[in-house]
């Protein structure tokens, strides 16, 4: 196995659930040829998720934690290895599982709403609108409904985004680095919103970061990942309650210990 | 603006006019005909029912070339565009075209469909097609990939994708792809009424010169040419302004 235990970051006891896997990945492999020239992304991954649980795979700009994403929400086929979801193996995407693409993912030439009811398509004209209306509501996007997404800033793109996902009511999200474009303050209070719609929504989340800070304070694990061609280095368990304190002696020693691992020193 | 601002332009023109009635009146050797003259020339096509006749008869082949363009290149070029593979086969032969101006097809034209009507469409719809077919081309070719992902991520058809996707993320740069062709349309029907037909402001031009050297009809001839060509202009421009599009025209 790629994944090795540590005694710095220890995962301590869980609470005893009953846990069952929604995505299994094993022997993950992704080699990209170019120019006659061959890139191994990632070698050799195996993660098997949780029903319900947060993820989060944290590595380097470039480490192929994207790829990995990608591969796992059916965008890439791997070069070797399988992914199953629900027993099932992915070949491609499907709306049971969405995945978001930063703020660059909504579509520009639909409204707010003409976003949010875009995957709705199936549903009967008032199911359609009584959803749009509650994931309106859910994201705190109400009074822009008729609004088109240039005119909305950058967190309320996001979040439309996230609104647009959550409306065709997948099990699983995608998320990969969603909040990497937005300033400092808005990136924390979205995190705070993702939490809430996860704690309320109760989806599988697996979300992509190189911020190790925000790893630490939304996931239930962090898979750090090692510079490409990506292995898993470590998988850490956060064995802390949300609402999280970012300044109690678990955080921090969690934190750190994640800083060491990548091999930072945790000054500037 | 202020109407100021908003007036500034048209007292430059009103400016030029008087400056070339003066230096006419000053220098009289019919190198132009001066502005009360073009006026003249403007009310007399009127008066015998020519002006309107004529802007008809060349808007009428603008039209129908154009139009037949767009509804041939624009779904050939979005299928070449999605489809790679065809774009690399056709590339070579849409590079061949390119540079052979429209007006070299005029003997063909004739050829092919007589002295009228026709011949003048062919060559309007040749002047339009192939631009159009590169914009297409290069319209769908720069979807973003995270559109169509999204699209394919929400269980999107083939064909939805392309109804839903597709066609909605190309129309801003279509549009000013047609804004383009459409003056493109415009030189070349002036072009093929100077052969090709015997009607229309291009077939003014020449037979006002012909017939007598009546150099106030062709210079009436060119300003209605040039007016008309600028409300084709404003008119394909007023749609970059419709709300739904105009993500596709500002970097924010």
């Amino acid at each position: 196995m790629s994944t090795q235990a540590s005694n710095i970051v220890n995962a301590g006891p869980t609470a005893a659930r009953a846990v069952k896997t929604k995505l299994r990945a094993q022997g993950l492999s992704m080699v990209f040829r170019r120019d006659g020239k061959e890139t191994s992304v990632l070698d050799n991954i195996s993660l098997d998720v949780h029903e319900g649980e947060f993820i989060c795979l944290l590595g380097p700009s470039g480490c192929g934690k994207s790829t990995m994403l990608n591969a796992m929400a059916g965008f890439l086929a791997p070069t070797s290895g399988t992914v199953t979801i629900d027993d099932e193996a992915v070949v491609g995407p499907d709306p049971r599982r969405i995945f978001v693409f930063q703020e660059r993912g909504v579509f520009p030439w639909l409204t707010v709403e003409g976003n949010i009811g875009f995957g709705l398509f199936k549903l009967s004209k008032e199911e359609r609108e009584r959803r749009i209306a509650y994931y309106i509501k859910l994201v705190g996007l109400q009074g822009f409904e008729k609004a088109y997404p240039q005119e909305l800033s950058g967190g309320m793109k996001q979040r439309l985004e996230v609104a647009r996902a959550l409306a065709v009511n997948p099990d699983m999200l995608f998320l990969d680095e969603p909040f990497g474009a937005l300033d400092s303050i808005t990136r924390l209070i979205m995190r705070g919103e993702l939490l809430r719609i996860w704690e309320q929504e109760k989806k599988t989340i697996i979300f992509v970061t190189h911020d190790i800070e925000e790893a630490v304070q939304l996931s239930d694990r962090v898979v750090v990942m090692s510079a490409r061609p990506a292995k898993i280095q470590q998988i850490v368990e956060i064995d802390i309650p949300h609402p999280r304190d970012i300044s109690s002696p678990r955080y921090l020693e969690l934190r750190d210990g994640i800083f060491e691992q990548i091999g930072l020193a945790h000054k500037v | 603006m202020s109407l100021l601002v908003r007036l500034r332009p048209w007292a430059f023109i009103a400016v030029l006019l008087l400056a070339w009635q003066i230096a006419i009146s000053r220098q009289p050797n019919h190198l132009l005909p001066d502005p009360i003259t073009v006026l003249g020339a403007f009310v007399e096509l009127a008066r015998r029912g020519l002006l309107f006749k004529y802007i008809v008869a060349s808007l009428f082949r603008v039209t129908w070339g154009f139009l037949l363009a767009a509804f041939v290149a624009i779904p050939a070029g979005l299928a070449i565009g999605w489809y790679r593979r065809t774009e690399m086969a056709l590339n070579p032969l849409i590079q061949i075209f390119r540079p052979i101006s429209p007006l070299a097809w005029i003997p063909i034209s004739i050829l092919w469909f007589g002295v009228g009507d026709i011949a003048a469409i062919f060559l309007i719809f040749l002047a339009s097609a192939l631009p159009l077919t590169l914009t297409a081309i290069n319209a769908v070719e720069s979807i973003p990939a995270v559109y169509v992902n999204a699209g394919r991520n929400f269980g999107l058809s083939q064909a939805s994708l392309v109804y839903r996707v597709l066609y909605p993320a190309v129309i801003p740069q279509l549009i000013i792809g047609l804004r383009i062709t459409l003056g493109i349309a415009w030189l070349v029907v002036v072009a093929a009424e100077m052969i090709a037909v015997n009607s229309g402001l291009g077939f003014l031009i020449v037979d006002a010169r012909n017939a007598g050297n009546r150099y106030d009809l062709v210079v009436a001839g060119m300003i209605m040419i040039g007016l008309i060509g600028l409300c084709l202009d404003m008119g394909m421009r007023s749609l970059e302004n419709i709300r739904s599009l105009r993500w596709g025209y500002s970097e924010d």
